[in-house]
């Protein structure tokens, strides 16, 4: 078991709006506290899981597993056509040639952008997402209004993150599934030619790998290395 | 199964609200419900398939109300009762337990 201690306050609900009655989420929280404990001591007592193996999930998903997997697969299909050919003709096989492998990831596809076409990925139905290159899934991924708009308007949703696409580009929207999960190769930016797969790998933000956003421009990439 | 985790195309829903350097949780009891569900399920207790089922097949209105961990808490907690690993009134009685003692376990 970790030190931790029950912060309330420390909980963001993103998902309920604000208009008010906090009381009720205040009381909502703290039944999910103590059910959540409720469960995991009497799963422990049962022997139907073990606190180190709990433990070391959340580490995993918390520090190991994350968009730096993605934006490293990413750098290489810029870099090396034949590694992209593999990565494009199967996305969760190319993956693995960097030990990158596991659950929720078991078939990844992976979509091009280009000058024809932008892609973006959702998941409607829930939250399915390529945990082996991107981590865990931010909120709004997983939010109501997210997954709602983006399949009827794609263009609003992006113009929510600050992009603004060419009118004429269409865009295409992958709605992922339990066995089907969407990885975007963005595009290269301009001026990127001279640079080396590690400083390639640092203009790859988790947004522009699920189509919610673009690679970065060169010129930031010495001052903004951890952006979204 | 058409019900409230079927938002493709749902109208009237607030902006996206992105988050700048967000943590991947929000809670310490967020990190309990994801390890316990992940945990329980690569188990092999049940599959991926059960456990969105068991997410979905809530009121629908529930589900539009919970937020993300709290539908897999209660998925979980569902599947656990439906296979008989724990019961109601053991998960009534824990709480009622862990409520009375001092908050000083990890939330």
């Amino acid at each position: 078991m970790s030190g931790e201690h029950h912060h309330p306050h420390d909980h963001h609900d993103h998902d309920h709006d604000h208009d008010g009655d906090h009381d009720h989420d205040h009381a909502a929280l703290a039944d999910t506290v103590l059910r959540t404990k409720a469960l995991e001591s009497l799963l422990i007592e049962k022997g139907l899981v073990d606190s180190a193996a709990l433990d070391e999930l959340i580490d995993t998903y918390e520090h190991r597993v994350g968009p730096k997997n993605g934006a490293r697969v990413v750098a290489r299909a810029w870099l090396d056509a034949d590694f992209k050919a593999r990565l494009l003709a199967d996305g969760a096989a190319a993956t693995r040639e960097f030990g990158f492998e596991g659950r929720q990831g078991n078939d990844i596809v992976v979509v091009e952008n280009t000058d024809e076409v932008h892609n973006m990925v959702v998941c409607t139905l829930c939250s399915c997402y390529p945990w082996p290159v991107l981590g865990l899934p931010p909120v709004w991924y997983k939010s109501a209004p997210y997954r709602a708009r983006a399949v009827i308007d794609p263009r609003g949703v992006l113009a929510e993150f600050g992009v603004t696409l060419p009118e004429d580009l269409p865009i295409k929207v992958w709605d992922s599934t339990a066995e089907v999960r969407y990885l975007v190769l963005p595009q290269r930016p301009a001026g990127s030619e001279g640079l080396a797969e590690e400083a390639l790998a640092e203009l790859v933000t988790r947004d522009s790998m699920i189509g919610t956003g673009l690679a970065l421009p060169v010129s930031a990439s010495s001052t903004v290395a951890n952006a979204p | 199964m058409n019900s409230g985790h079927d938002l493709g195309g749902m109208q009237g829903f607030e902006l996206i609200a992105p988050e700048a350097d967000e943590p991947v949780f929000h809670a310490p009891w967020e990190k309990r419900a994801f390890a316990l569900t992940v945990a329980c399920g690569f188990g092999g207790e049940w599959n991926i398939d059960r456990q969105r089922h068991a997410r979905e097949s809530v009121n629908p209105a529930l589900y539009l109300r919970t937020t993300y961990y709290e539908k897999w808490l209660l998925g979980l907690q569902t599947l656990l009762i439906e296979r008989g690993l724990v019961s109601e009134q053991e998960i009534a009685q824990r709480m009622a337990e862990l409520a009375q003692a001092p908050l000083t376990e990890p939330s």
